[in-house]
């Protein structure tokens, strides 16, 4: 192959990729040569940063870059600007943590930047080895950030079982890659897309195989059922906010990527429905049922975070336009809601993360009623009560399943999620229908960023709940692409 | 345009200024504010039906505005449009109308309560997703509207929250209803895939261009779907046992949500879809054995339960009963007729109900109630009257509407009929006796009773004897008793259905009247005599039958059943089953483990070498294994 240089567009086109990796860059640089008192300055920069890199994935033009390694289309522009937007708000949400904890370090920040650069280019890749090259710059920066506080076992803890669990799943993901590689003689999807179609494709088995590999990758990240154990102790261990990053960032990007395979992979994508079917559902299932025993908060929002996946994973076996748009929306609408109460979880839980039992709960209302009013509502967007995000969100999945005939997936999916009201309604109603416990400690009023964090979310949620049609006209043309 | 939006946002926008300023406002701002905008909504319901030509015979076709287009995508559209037709305008009525009484009424009742402002927030904020219920043009409005009342339903049951039965019966209303929202969402997404449209003129038209289903398919589908959402709405079999409890929260609550609007709103969603139950012989068929069986089976429990609230919410459940009955039977209108009259006497009683509870100082138990007509005598015959109506004595607003649902039933099959006719004399009986047991004999209360153990209507406020509330509150119950007597006389709601549901053919024979109205006298004198002329013979009855007293008082036995048969199963399997397999450490395995004696890496390292991520790679593999072999097996691979 002649060597070629990109193009002056195609800089453009990773613009938000570079400005994230600079700033990152900056940040550390900064760390090294500045004193302690100019640490504040971290949060603006990164902020700035990801702003910047938002407005740039929104105005990037469409097209491949870099050789085709990868290519913006409607679904990486919606997929990039979601990523940003999970990565301000978990900038936003940590800076309160950080003071509190005293660990206002430069390496924080420079890590969620790098995360979210991962994937960026997770969700814009047009080639198995960038997908892969992406998923590792985004999960070695959240294993970091897992274990965030050296001195916390807690953190430790979660950030070795994420660790070695992930690079574990992300092994099968590169013996898939080169499985596929093998048999169609390319990492490029849109080779590999001709190849399957042409005449002389390989076997649907072996492709099969490849799919089914490189799915197990993506399925941890997702956690999604079998592949859900880890998510429990990682999301209860790591710090509350980095738990917030976790739950929507890298998620929202694995179930890009599953959502391209699912377009380039074709009838080898078929193949894996019933696995799909199966997954979705056992995650629907694990989630909702392990959630009702839990007293943990982070631990029940992670076991939530599964059937949420499961969810999703019920609109990706629809393997449909409807269904990759439904995907869009519900990421959108579910990464603001889970970031916006486990923004309230980082207030409530206080220093060293001690008050994160549901006890410590009760009576939020009468103690803190703007903080209890937004969890509740994220609590009630996560049930899916109609006007918040979560309805419509499972609302068209659903209807995209139904489209694709899937009958009895919705009827289960439907009967999961009245169960999941339970577990959910038991934070509700400690918080309004219970006084505060006796010796409750004196809770502090919440720090102006993690309220604009709180605020943005619910905004965001209600807005998808009312205005559903801004994200959605969007998803389904960027799904038609 | 005649801005019926305004109907619903008046209420949200006194939902709005008391909720956020309520706290600094003094008690009659914030009455002004919650009863003045369901007043000012009302007086717009009657503007907006009287430009429609509803008072002079107008209002043939449905009257729609268009708001704005809210969704549109390929997927769906869906826009926000409010319509009224002649079903609507009756519903409109019912709501407001009662609404604004039972408003009034609260003033008085909750006088003495803490957190009020948020009480009539909530009130307020009901009313406004009711009346979009009522008022929407489509299935997700409607839906919309379900699902805002059931959540303020689910925050006035709680209201008392000090009271931990309040939380429980709250948490009961809600995930009860879930199961019911269940089975409506899953109706919506059929009525989208099929019609590729929620609104209703669009899904009914295409409908009625469909033939009568003989056998189950699409209609039945859909149909028996929707009856699942209204039987949790409706508090039907099998979905009943959470009105009951609901009763938990405070007796203005009961009289509007639990009793006269929102379980109706299951009446009202199958009268709205009546084109696709009409085009399903067996839904329809089962719509009535739904409602027949659940009229008479919570009329024996009414039978015996002693707390006055108690009777009143079986006695609720039970007429809901009939007014499935009447639709099951296709007597769509006498169903809606019954809904009315039934708002009349039914929050009449509720409020009655209110106002003996609060004359005794908070007293529940009717065996501690008695002799009350010397002390609350316009609360007494406010409650005769109530009482008469639902006994269906001829000539009042109850008789009327029953006597249309039980003709249609005789109609359909007679079977159903005399089951009817039995339940209503065993109305009449239970009516009958809580009005003995509260007005006759002599006062069984303590005489400076303290709010007795139930409590969750506290109004302890330290009077010896019983005594008459005040004007707030009777008022609304002179306005209301005057409509159980005589309301179906203003507002002949069959023959106003017409065009909407056609009225059956031919003159009905007149015995079917004559044997309603007997068993109703004869249910009413049998309480007389057992509760004022004889008191001792209901002990000496149920001690004879004690079986089966114990089993109506112990209301057969279902809540139990459904704890062992679902509720148990549930969290045990969930404890059981998932906890073990799928979260081995289980809740607090992680802070516990760590942190008390070894510390960092060291601990780590420990609980690696204890097994715990081993096993969880072995899962990992584990479930690579099981995909990929399924994948390459299937593939002819492996």
């Amino acid at each position: 192959m002649p060597v070629s240089f990109p193009a002056g567009v195609e800089y453009l086109r990773i613009l938000p990729e570079i400005i994230l990796t600079l700033a990152g860059v900056l940040i550390m640089l900064l760390e090294a040569v500045w004193s302690d008192q100019r640490r504040t300055v971290f949060a603006p920069i990164s902020l700035a940063a990801l702003a910047a890199a938002l407005w740039a994935a929104m105005a990037s033009s469409y097209g491949p870059a870099f050789s085709s390694m990868l290519a913006i289309g409607g679904s990486a522009t919606f997929f990039r600007a979601l990523v940003i937007v999970v990565g301000l708000l978990a900038v936003l949400a940590s800076s309160e943590y950080l003071t509190r904890e005293r660990a206002n370090g430069a390496e924080y920040y420079a890590l969620i930047l790098f995360s979210v650069v991962g994937q960026c280019v997770m969700v814009a890749a047009n080639d198995l080895l960038m997908v892969f090259v992406g998923l590792e710059i985004a999960s070695i920066a959240s294993y970091v950030l897992a274990g965030y506080l050296r001195d916390d076992p807690r953190n430790n803890e979660a950030a070795l079982k994420y660790f070695l669990l992930g690079s574990f799943a992300t092994a099968f993901l590169l013996y898939g890659v080169a499985w596929m590689y093998g048999l169609t003689g390319s990492t490029n999807l849109s080779i590999i897309r001709e190849v399957l179609l042409s005449s002389g494709a390989p076997s649907l088995g072996l492709t099969g195989v490849a799919a089914a590999l490189i799915f197990v990758g993506l399925a941890f990240k997702i956690s999604a059922a079998p592949f859900q154990i880890w998510a429990p102790d990682v999301y209860q261990g790591a710090p509350a906010p980095v738990s917030a990053f976790l739950s929507a960032g890298p998620k929202a990007a694995a179930f890009a990527v599953l959502v391209i395979f699912m377009v380039h992979f074709g009838a080898t994508a078929e193949q894996l429905q019933p696995v799909l079917w199966a997954c979705a559902l056992a995650s629907m299932v694990i989630g909702n049922f392990a959630a009702i025993q839990q007293s943990n908060i982070k631990r029940l929002l992670a076991y939530s975070s599964i059937a949420h996946a499961g969810y999703v994973l019920v609109a990706v076996t629809a393997n449909s336009e409807i269904g990759a748009a439904a995907v869009m929306f519900y990421m959108a609408a579910y990464a603001l809601t889970n970031i916006g109460a486990f923004a309230v979880v980082t207030h409530v839980a206080r220093k060293g993360e001690r008050f994160v039992s549901m006890s410590d709960f009760a009576g939020l209302s009468r103690r803190q009623p703007a903080m209890a009013a937004m969890l509740a509502l994220f609590l009630l967007s996560l049930i899916g009560v109609p006007l918040t995000g979560g309805f419509f969100g499972k609302f068209y999945i659903f209807k995209a399943a139904l489209d694709s005939h899937l009958v009895w997936l919705t009827v289960l999916g439907l009967l999961n999620s009245a169960v999941a009201a339970y577990y959910y309604l038991r934070v509700l109603v400690l918080m309004y229908f219970h006084e505060p416990g006796e010796g409750a400690e004196e809770l502090p009023a919440a720090g102006a960023s993690l309220q604009i964090a709180v605020y943005a979310c619910a905004i965001g949620t209600l807005v998808l709940g009312i205005l559903p049609d801004w994200v959605l006209d969007y998803a389904s043309k960027a799904a038609l692409k | 345009m005649l801005q019926l939006w305004l109907i619903p946002v008046l209420p949200l926008v006194g939902f709005l200024l008391n909720g956020l300023l309520g706290r600094r406002l003094s008690k009659p701002v914030v009455n002004v504010i919650a009863c003045g905008s369901v007043l000012l909504s009302f007086l717009w319901v009657l503007k907006s039906l009287n430009a429609l030509g509803v008072f002079s015979g107008g209002l043939e076709e449905a009257y729609k505005e268009h708001y704005f287009t809210w969704i549109q995508s390929g997927m769906l559209n869906i826009s926000v449009d409010f319509a009224v037709d002649r079903l609507t305008a009756v519903m409109l009525m019912i709501v407001t109308g009662i609404g604004f009484l039972i408003h009034v009424y609260a003033t008085g009742y909750m006088a003495h309560e803490g957190g009020y402002y948020r009480f009539f927030a909530y009130l307020n904020l009901f009313m406004f997703f009711m009346l979009v219920l009522v008022l929407g043009a489509n299935f997700l409005l409607l839906f919309i509207g379900w699902e805002g009342v059931g959540l303020c339903s689910y925050l006035l049951i709680g209201f008392y929250f000090l009271e931990k039965f309040a939380t429980d019966a709250a948490n009961k209303a809600f995930i009860v209803n879930r199961i019911g929202d269940f089975g409506f969402s899953l109706a919506v997404f059929l009525v989208v895939i099929h019609f590729g449209t929620l609104d209703f003129t669009a899904v009914f038209e295409k409908v009625n261009a469909m033939p009568v289903e003989s056998a189950a398919g699409w209609m039945t589908a859909i149909s028996l779907l929707l009856l699942v959402g209204a039987t949790g709405k409706s508090a039907q079999i099998p979905l009943y046992v959470w009105l009951p409890d609901a009763m938990a929260g405070p007796t203005p609550v009961s009289a509007l949500i639990h009793a006269a609007t929102m379980v109706t709103a299951g009446v009202y969603m199958v009268a709205r879809s009546a084109p696709i139950f009409l085009h399903s012989a067996h839904a329809l068929d089962i719509v009535a054995i739904v409602g027949l069986a659940t009229a008479f089976f919570a009329a024996t429990i009414g039978l015996a339960q002693t707390d006055i609230k108690k009777v009143y919410a079986y006695s609720t459940v039970s007429q809901l009963g009939y007014m499935f009955v009447g639709l099951g039977v296709g007597a769509f209108s006498a169903g809606i007729f019954h809904v009315m009259t039934h708002a009349f006497f039914k929050a009449l009683l509720f409020l009655g109900a209110g106002s003996v509870i609060h004359a005794c100082s908070g007293e529940q138990d009717m065996r501690f109630m008695g002799g009350l007509r010397k002390y609350t005598p316009i609360t007494m015959y406010t409650l005769a009257a109530a009482t008469l109506a639902i006994a269906g004595f001829p000539g009042l607003s109850g008789a009327a509407s029953k006597d249309l649902i039980l003709e249609a039933a005789y109609e359909h099959a007679p079977w159903m009929y005399w089951v009817g006719v039995v339940t209503a004399g065993m109305t009449a009986f239970y009516v009958g006796r809580a009005f003995c047991m509260t007005f006759f004999g002599e006062y069984r209360g303590k005489p400076a009773a303290k709010a007795h153990g139930h409590g969750h209507d506290d109004h302890a406020h330290g009077h010896g004897t019983p005594h008459e509330s005040p004007a707030s509150m009777w008022i609304p119950l002179v306005v209301l008793a005057v409509l159980s007597l005589a309301g179906h006389r203003f507002f002949p709601i069959p023959a106003f259905l017409e065009p909407i549901f056609p009225l059956h053919e031919g003159e009905p024979e007149h015995w079917l009247e004559y044997v309603a109205t007997a068993f109703g006298l004869g249910g009413l004198a049998l309480a007389y005599l057992f509760y004022v002329v004889s008191p001792g013979l209901p002990d000496s009855i149920a001690s004879t039958f004690r079986g089966p007293y114990r089993l109506i008082y112990n209301k057969y036995f279902v809540d139990e059943l459904y704890d062992s048969a679902v509720i148990t199963p549930t969290i045990e399997g969930s404890r059981a089953l998932l906890w073990r397999v799928v979260d081995a450490r289980g809740i607090d395995g992680l802070v516990n483990g760590v942190g008390t004696t070894a510390r960092g890496v060291g601990a780590v390292l420990r609980r690696m070498q204890s097994g715990s991520i081993r096993s969880y790679a072995a899962w990992v593999v584990l479930g690579s294994i099981a995909i990929v072999a399924y994948i390459g097996f299937r593939g002819g691979v492996l």
